[in-house]
C-alpha cells in the first residue's frame, strides 16, 4: 500500500457565483522514501494540490490518504494535530518569524508535543546539524542569508520527524548557487534519512534531482 | 510555560507600541483607582460620627451660628448627658493649598464626647491647661513635619490676623475614617480675641440613649422653633451624611467617568491588539500549518492581550495605592481618603477584563483564520 493515496480529487473555487474548477479527478500514489517533483505553470493547482494533502484545505470531491489515515474526513482541529506529526512543510518564502531565533523557529513544532525542554534541545540540535547551521542556532533570520534561511526553514520541517515532507517551490527565491545546497539536502534526506518528499517547483533542474517527475496543467496531472 | 517566549516575543516585537499600550490603560486605571477612592472615602466619611451624638445647628444654614445661652437649655434636656460646642475657624497655614480643616471647641467637654481621639494622658492635660494650645491629627503632623511643642501660625480669614499655637496634643483616630488631619485649638482663646463676639458655630450633644435620638432631637427643636434662632437637630451620622452630599452626586460624576474612561482605553487597547494581530496574520498562518491547534492560538492572542492590560492595570492602581496612602494630603478635603484593597482589586478585574475585550476580536480572528488565504497573501 502506498505512503499517500490521492483518490479522485476535485477542487473547486467559489468567488461570489462563479465556479472556478482548479482540477477534477486527480489520482497519485506516493511510495514510502519516494521523492517526487511536481511541475507545472502558475495557476496549473500544484500548490493547491500541496495544500490539500498538507490538510490546509480541503477538496470538493474524493479523498487522500496518508500513512492510512483519511485525511479529507478529519475537522480541523484533527487536521492540526494530524499535520503536527506528519507534515513537515517547505515555503519558497522560508516563513521564519522574525523575532525568533534559528533554534527557536526549529523549536516551533516541538511546543505542541509532550517534549522536555531537554529532549527539545537535543531534537533540534540534530536538526541544525543535519542542514549545517549548528553556529548559527542563535541567529535571528534577519541574520542569515537567503540559503541559510532555506535550510533553517528545512530544519523546523524535519525536527517532528514528519511522515511527508512538502517543500512549495523552495529554491524559487534562491540564487543558484544556494538552490543547489538547498536540492544536495533534500536528496540527502530522502536518501541517508528516508524521507518522502514532495517537491513542487517551476525549475526543470531542480526537478531532475527528484525520482519521478509529474506535470499538471490544467488540472491534468501526467507522468 | 513552553508557549510564554512565544508570548513575550510578541509583546516585545514593538516595544514602543506596548509601552505606549501599558501607559494608557496603566493612566486610565490610576484614575479609575483615584475616582472610586472619593466616592467610597466620602460613603465612609458620611457613614462616620455616633448614633448617640447629636449636632444642632442654626435651621437657617450651617453657616449661621447660635447662641450661647442654648448651651444652657440644651443640657437641662432630658435625655441629654452632655453637650459641647465647636466653630469652623478656616485658617491658612503659609499657603492656601495646605488646606486643612481648623475647629474652635469648648475642649473639656469636646474631648470627653470624642473617645475616638486617642492620645496620651499628659498631652490631653497640657492640651486642656493651656490656652493657646492645639490638638494636632496625627496624619497633619506628619504632613507638615511639625512636632509637639512647636508654634504653629495660621492666619486668619474669618478672624482676620495672625493666629499662633503652641501644639500640645497629637490625636491618633481609632477609625481611619474619622480623620487624622484635624486640628483643634480652645474656644476660649477665639472668643477673647474676638472681643468676645463669637458665639457657637454648632452644639454637639452626647445622648444618655441612642435610641431616643428621635424624640430628643424633635424636643430641641420644636424648644427653639418660634425663636429668633430656630435650630435643625440629627444625629451625628445624618448630619456627615448630609453634610457629605453638599458635594453634590459625585457618586454618579464619577462613574459615568470612570465608565467613559473604560470604553476609551478598551478602544485603545482593543485598537492596538488589531492592529498586531493584523501584522501577524501571516505568521499565524505559518504557525497553523505547523500544526498550531485554533484553540491554541486564540489563548496566545487573548493572553497577549491580557498581559498588556494587566501590567498596566497593576501599575495604575498600584499607582495609586502608593500615592493616596493613609495620611496623604487629599486627607484634608476627605478624612480617610485612601486607596481600599477591595479598590485595588476592582481595578484589576477591570484590566483582566479589558484584556479579554480588547483581546477578543483579533483572538477570534486568529482562531478562524484561513491558512490557504493567508499564505497567498505573504507569498
Amino acid at each position: 500500500m502506498a505512503l499517500v493515496e490521492i483518490k479522485d480529487l476535485s477542487k473547486v473555487y467559489y468567488r461570489d457565483s462563479q465556479q472556478i474548477p482548479v482540477f477534477e479527478g486527480v489520482n497519485l500514489e506516493i511510495e514510502q522514501r519516494d521523492f517526487l517533483a511536481l511541475m507545472g505553470p502558475s495557476g496549473s493547482g500544484k500548490s493547491t494540490l500541496l495544500n490539500l494533502l498538507a490538510g490546509l484545505d480541503r477538496p470538493t470531491a474524493g479523498s487522500i490518504t496518508v500513512g492510512g489515515a483519511q485525511v479529507t474526513g478529519m475537522n480541523r482541529r484533527q487536521l492540526a494535530a494530524w499535520r503536527a506529526r506528519h507534515i513537515g512543510f517547505v515555503f519558497q518564502f522560508y516563513n521564519l518569524l522574525p523575532v525568533l531565533t534559528a533554534y527557536q523557529n526549529i523549536e516551533l513544532p516541538l511546543l505542541l508535543t509532550g517534549l522536555s525542554r531537554k529532549e527539545r534541545r537535543e531534537h533540534v540540535t540534530t536538526a541544525l546539524g543535519v542542514v549545517g547551521l549548528t553556529d548559527r542556532a542563535d541567529h535571528f533570520p534577519r541574520q542569515l542569508s537567503g540559503g541559510q534561511e532555506q535550510r533553517v526553514g528545512i530544519a523546523r520541517a524535519i525536527v517532528s520527524d514528519p511522515t511527508i515532507l512538502l517543500a512549495d517551490e523552495p529554491t524559487g527565491d534562491l540564487d543558484a548557487k544556494s538552490a543547489d545546497e538547498i536540492l544536495t539536502l533534500l536528496q540527502r534526506l530522502n536518501e541517508e534519512f528516508g524521507k518522502t518528499i514532495l517537491l513542487v517547483t517551476h525549475d526543470a533542474h531542480a526537478a531532475e534531482r527528484a525520482h519521478a517527475v509529474m506535470h499538471m496543467d490544467k488540472g491534468v496531472l501526467s507522468r | 510555560m513552553k508557549f510564554a517566549r512565544l508570548i513575550l516575543v510578541n509583546l516585545l516585537r514593538n516595544k514602543r507600541r506596548t509601552i505606549l499600550t501599558v501607559l494608557s490603560v496603566a493612566v486610565a486605571l490610576f484614575l479609575f483607582a483615584t475616582l472610586r477612592s472619593v466616592v467610597t472615602a466620602l460613603d465612609a466619611a458620611g457613614e462616620v460620627g455616633s448614633e448617640a451624638r447629636l449636632i444642632t445647628r442654626s435651621a437657617t444654614g450651617i453657616t449661621f451660628a447660635l447662641p450661647q445661652s442654648y448651651y444652657e437649655r440644651l443640657r437641662a434636656q432630658e435625655g441629654v448627658r452632655g453637650v459641647s460646642w465647636a466653630n469652623w475657624f478656616g485658617g491658612v497655614y503659609v499657603d492656601e493649598r495646605n488646606f486643612f480643616a481648623q475647629f474652635a471647641v469648648d475642649a473639656e467637654t469636646y474631648l470627653a464626647m470624642y473617645p475616638e481621639m486617642q492620645m496620651p494622658e499628659e498631652q490631653r492635660q497640657a492640651f486642656l491647661a493651656e490656652r493657646t494650645a492645639a490638638l494636632v491629627g496625627s496624619g497633619l503632623m506628619q504632613r507638615f513635619g511639625w512636632s509637639l511643642g512647636q508654634d504653629v501660625t495660621l492666619q486668619g480669614t474669618i478672624f482676620t490676623g495672625d493666629w499662633t499655637f503652641t501644639i500640645r496634643a497629637v490625636y491618633t483616630p481609632d477609625d481611619p475614617s474619622f480623620g487624622d488631619q484635624m486640628f483643634f485649638f480652645h474656644y476660649d482663646y477665639l472668643y477673647e480675641r474676638t472681643n468676645r463676639q463669637i458665639i457657637p458655630g454648632w452644639y454637639v450633644i452626647q445622648l444618655a440613649d441612642p435610641a431616643a435620638a428621635p424624640e430628643v432631637s424633635d424636643r430641641i427643636d420644636r424648644m427653639f422653633q418660634n425663636s429668633s434662632n430656630p435650630t435643625q437637630t440629627e444625629t451625628e451620622r445624618a448630619f456627615n451624611t448630609g453634610f457629605m452630599t453638599m458635594w453634590g452626586n459625585i457618586g454618579f460624576l464619577v462613574r459615568a467617568v470612570g465608565t467613559a474612561v473604560f470604553f476609551a482605553i478598551l478602544f485603545v487597547a482593543a485598537n492596538t491588539m488589531m492592529m498586531a494581530a493584523r501584522e501577524r496574520i501571516g505568521e499565524n498562518a505559518i504557525l497553523k500549518t505547523l500544526g498550531f491547534q485554533d484553540g491554541l492560538l486564540f489563548a496566545l492572542t487573548l493572553v497577549e492581550a491580557t498581559v498588556i492590560t494587566v501590567l498596566g492595570g497593576l501599575l495604575g492602581v498600584f499607582g495609586a495605592k502608593a500615592l493616596f496612602r493613609p495620611g496623604n494630603p487629599m486627607n484634608s478635603f476627605i478624612p480617610g481618603f485612601q486607596v481600599e484593597w477591595s479598590t485595588v482589586a476592582l481595578g484589576v478585574t477591570i484590566a483582566l477584563l479589558l484584556g479579554f475585550v480588547s483581546g477578543f476580536v483579533p483572538a477570534w480572528q486568529a482562531k478562524r483564520l484561513s491558512v490557504v488565504q493567508a499564505l497567498r497573501r505573504v507569498a
